[in-house]
């Protein structure tokens, strides 16, 4: 019943959980710990009963942690269409031109298209309204948004985390 | 040192608050609601970002700040999911976007 996926994912759950407590509480008496290892246990048990783990997924440590260096990007890119949609806030003639444009995920996951979506609602001057598919449709606020967009570089961004092997 | 440190948080929380302060002014100066959304994106981005960041650097290395960085990681999360929830369903309750209004 139990094999060594099973235990590796309810491993990793415990595992992950625990350090959260630890970071999260700062106290560190014997009883409050033996309390937070408690409640990690019980929270593990009723995920496990719940059938919340994704048992049918690979082995891979932190999903997310491929995702990080695209992070650091990801920041980069939303301060510089921040300044450009504060610069067009602040100008008096309001230079704005909104536009509905189509944009192709080139991702395979679903997990890589949810992370392209919300970066792209993320950036400032872009929101992703609709998923379909290979599709998303964007309302952009203004022309270089549209521009960046459709040039495709946080697709392949996104694509080349999504391909990272951890 | 601490000094230098104090000032630099201190700039970084004083830009956050204008950023929320523009991206207020956005919300009233926009045409459509579609519209006004992106400027409520400046508040949830930069805003909480540069202001957390300042708290941070306010906290020094410690759990604080390591309970200020969870909280940076769940907003960048949430909005962005939040932002597409109400865009989609003022799309589906029959809001027209205003498209091209005037050329940039």
């Amino acid at each position: 019943m139990l094999d060594r996926n099973k235990c590796y994912h309810i491993a990793s759950l415990f595992i992950s959980l625990a350090i959260l407590w630890l970071l999260l509480s700062g106290h560190y008496t014997l009883l409050i710990t033996s309390l937070g290892l408690l409640s990690v246990l019980f929270v593990t048990l009723i995920s496990l009963r719940m059938n919340l783990l994704p048992f049918d997924q690979p082995e891979t440590f932190f999903r997310f942690m491929k995702y990080i260096p695209y992070g650091f990007w990801l920041v980069l890119e939303i301060l510089k269409s921040n300044i450009d949609v504060c610069k067009r806030i602040l100008n008096p003639r309001l230079p704005i031109s909104p536009r509905w444009v189509t944009i192709k995920a080139s991702q395979n996951s679903e997990f890589a298209k949810i992370v392209y979506a919300n970066s792209i609602t993320l950036t400032p001057g872009t929101i992703s309204i609709d998923v379909e598919d290979e599709n998303i449709d964007v309302h952009a606020l203004s022309d270089i948004g549209v521009e960046g967009l459709e040039a495709g570089d946080m697709d392949k961004k996104v694509s080349q985390a999504e391909q990272a092997y951890v | 040192m601490s000094n230098a440190i104090t000032i630099i948080s201190g700039v970084f929380i004083i830009t956050g608050a204008l950023a929320i302060i523009i991206g207020l002014i956005g919300v009233f100066r926009m045409p459509d609601f579609y519209t006004k959304l992106h400027a409520a994106s400046v508040i949830d981005t930069m805003g909480t970002m540069l202001i957390i960041v300042g708290l941070m650097l306010y906290s020094g290395f410690n759990l604080v700040s390591v309970k200020l960085l969870l909280i940076m990681i769940f907003i960048l999360i949430t909005t962005p999911t939040a932002a597409h929830a109400l865009a989609k369903s003022a799309l589906h309750g029959g809001l027209e976007p205003v498209l091209n209004k005037n050329k940039s």
